[in-house]
């Protein structure tokens, strides 16, 4: 803090004089020069907003126009052929493959989001536990080798773990029976979770890594054992930072492609593999795709704006992974 | 857990969420409970101790469908753990703990990202049935096929163009609106990308791009401009090599509010005394920002054209829902899941591989910044 401190003015009416004063001197110089910095600026910046606006709008605008209209006329001229309808929707919720249509794609994409958000988030944080409050020796050695692999892309993992769910089997001996027997959701909630640990770790063992020491040192005193330090003080405490993470993560398999590609097959695959599928086979029914691809995002799209904080702290936090 | 997967299966969909997110949830508190009472002390403990690491193991193995051979093996190997944990100098119950903790976590990286990288590699030396080893006979491939070159080259495409132009305008964006009236909603709109699936963003500009014959009315609004500056429609993503561009487009898009977030907060850090100093020394605003606010925000621009640039290069939704990867707009990650499709394994590691090994130098560099950054704070 400075040390030195305004000088009072006793008198009001003083006080007045001198404010209007320096407003009066002050007022035609800073207008002038803001004008100039920002008037450009300010136009810049609102054709930029439209710019990145308008083809989203124009899906949504899409979606609700006829069948007829779409495939004849262009959104922005709504007004000159007026028409609004539904029907894109619920036509869109039947279409599909002979497995599947949207409406139960839907339900799938939430039937893997919610546990594959879940999951890896708990497995996690006893893991960050772990690593932050029991010393045991080559500790850094191993968080230091789960912070590396971050860098392995998707892409590496993705067909051995196939096999192995297929098999069984690591390196040609066999473990379990197939798990991709089994059906369902299983295999793509295993292939999340998993692929969510690095960064799941990493992440959450900087927040529990700050918890005080005192803290936990109070607890243990009080005959608190590990399982009830995690418990009672340490996931309490870390709700935030969970939280953040539960919604990148939430974003993240919910708009994932490339693993429901090769892990959601047939019956049980979400919104975005059907959707991608339909792009390739009726790529020119755009009174569909629009409606379509509206549905997709508009789970997103609410989470985004209720959830504004914590999602753009989440987005920042995991924007390498992949 | 195979009985278990299989039966959970065959019930509704959302019926499966809460069954398994209960059996996972009874799971990890059984894992606390019994790491709450590992380190007592007394013969029942002892016991119980005993009992879990020898049953365990086996239990799991179990019910995830294993051989009994396997689970006996790992009956056997608990009952070491248990003896090992038992005579630890720091106390018999502390590994048991630290075992509780972590090995879910260490057992699913093992599995599902450690192993499978070490497959990975070994795969693309092999033929496209894993059943020879074939040198480099793949990398061989991949850079002598004219269409696979072309992968690759797409791909540096992507990642020069991609980072630079999201950034330049992430940061243009974000000097116009700063300490502008509506901020907020400013940073909004342009976030909100960021909250769509590629899927679903590709689906957006495609139809932005699509074309009709000069003879109909445009229904795609690109089409529409050209046709209003008296051009004739253009079919965007057919014409190589710039159907490949308008591909990138969608990315910049998409990034170009992670960049805004991130520069904006860096722009809100520079310190106001040393904008106040280049004012008084006479700079116009164009020389303030080059000498002041981009040496200021030097290391977060690094944080983001790296990040950007890590996502060009694994770029596959886009390629995949817009052209999957027709008229040469193919890239690396595209092309990895297409040779999978066609059952060359070999090529598709060999791929994976390529992939890996330019994503690698960028990633650890991009860690180090991070790192940088925290310490800075």
């Amino acid at each position: 803090m400075s040390a030195v401190l305004p000088v009072e003015v006793p008198d009001p009416t003083t006080r007045n004089h001198l404010r209007q004063g320096e407003k009066r001197l002050e007022a035609p110089a800073k207008r002038t020069k803001k004008r100039l910095t920002s008037r450009g600026a300010t136009v810049a910046a609102l054709l930029i907003a439209v710019l990145w606006t308008v083809p989203t709008f124009g899906l949504f605008v899409s979606s609700f126009r006829p069948a007829q209209e779409v495939r004849t006329t262009g959104w922005w001229t709504l007004f000159q052929n007026w028409g609004l309808t539904l029907d894109n929707y619920s036509q869109v919720l039947q279409a599909g493959n002979s497995q599947l249509n949207l409406a139960g794609a839907f339900i799938n994409s939430i039937a893997i989001t919610l546990p594959a958000t879940l999951l890896p988030l708990i497995i996690a944080s006893l893991a960050a536990y772990a690593f932050a409050w029991i010393d045991f020796r080559g500790k850094n050695v191993l968080f230091i080798a789960v912070f590396a692999l971050q860098i392995v892309p998707l892409q590496m993992a993705l067909v051995p773990l196939l096999k192995f769910f297929s098999q069984g089997s690591i390196f040609g001996i066999p473990v379990v029976t197939s798990i991709s027997d089994a059906g369902g959701y299983s295999q793509v909630w295993i292939a999340h979770t998993m692929f969510a640990l690095p960064l799941a770790i990493y992440l959450l063992h900087n927040f529990v890594s700050e918890i005080p020491a005192d803290v936990i040192e109070a607890a243990r005193v009080d005959g608190a054992g590990h399982g009830q330090i995690f418990f009672r003080i340490v996931l309490p405490l870390t709700m935030p930072a969970i939280a953040s993470f539960a919604i990148f993560q939430f974003l993240w398999v919910w708009n994932d492609l490339l693993v429901a590609l090769i892990f959601a097959d047939g019956a049980v695959a979400p919104m975005t593999k059907l959707l991608a599928e339909i792009t390739g086979t009726r790529g020119q029914d755009w009174h569909l795709l629009t409606a379509g691809a509206f549905i997709s995002i508009l789970v997103p799209l609410l989470v985004f704006f209720s959830l504004q904080r914590y999602f753009v702290r989440g987005l920042l936090a995991g924007s390498t992974k992949g | 857990m195979s009985a278990f997967l299989s039966w959970l299966a065959g019930l509704p969909a959302l019926a499966q969420v809460p069954i398994i997110i209960f059996a996972f949830v009874a799971l990890v508190g059984a894992i606390l409970f019994f790491v709450e009472i590992a380190p007592r002390k007394g013969t029942l403990y002892t016991v119980i101790r005993l009992a879990v690491c020898v049953l365990a193991p086996m239990l799991i193995l179990l019910a995830a469908g294993s051989y009994w051979w396997a689970a006996a093996a790992a009956a056997v190997l608990g009952g070491v753990f248990f003896i090992v944990d038992y005579r630890s100098r720091v106390g018999a119950g502390y590994l048991f703990q630290l075992f509780g903790f972590l090995s879910p976590a260490i057992l699913l990286l093992m599995i599902g990202l450690v192993i499978p990288t070490i497959q990975t590699t070994v795969q693309a030396f092999m033929n496209s049935r894993g059943t020879a080893f074939i040198g480099f006979d793949n990398f061989i491939w991949v850079f002598t096929q004219p269409e696979a070159i072309r992968t690759v080259l797409n791909t540096i495409v992507w990642v020069l163009i991609a980072p630079l132009v999201s950034t330049i305008a992430g940061l243009a964006y974000a000097v116009f609106i700063d300490k502008s009236r509506g901020e907020k909603y400013f940073k909004i709109m342009v976030f909100m990308p960021m909250a769509i699936s590629f899927v679903g963003a590709s689906i957006i500009w495609r139809f932005v791009y699509t074309a009709r014959p000069a003879s109909q009315n445009q229904i795609g609004l690109l089409n529409q401009v050209v046709v209003w500056f008296g051009g004739q429609p253009v079919d965007f993503l057919a014409n190589e090599p710039w159907n490949t561009v308008f591909l990138i487009i969608v990315l910049i898009w998409v990034q170009t509010g992670f960049a805004m977030v991130v520069l904006s907060a860096a722009i809100k850090g520079v310190p106001a005394e040393q904008l106040e100093a280049a004012e008084l020394d006479g700079t116009n605003p164009w020389q303030k920002f080059t000498n002041v606010t981009v040496p200021g925000i030097r290391s977060a621009l690094i944080v983001v054209l790296t990040t950007i640039s890590i996502a060009s290069l694994k770029v596959f939704d886009i390629v995949r829902t817009m052209t999957a990867g027709a008229n040469d707009t193919s890239v690396i990650a595209n092309e990895m899941y297409t040779q999978f499709k066609n059952f060359e394994q070999g090529r598709s590691a060999a791929f994976a591989v390529i992939l890996f090994l330019l994503v690698l130098p960028i990633v650890i560099y991009n860690a180090r910044q991070i790192q940088k950054q925290r310490e800075i704070r």
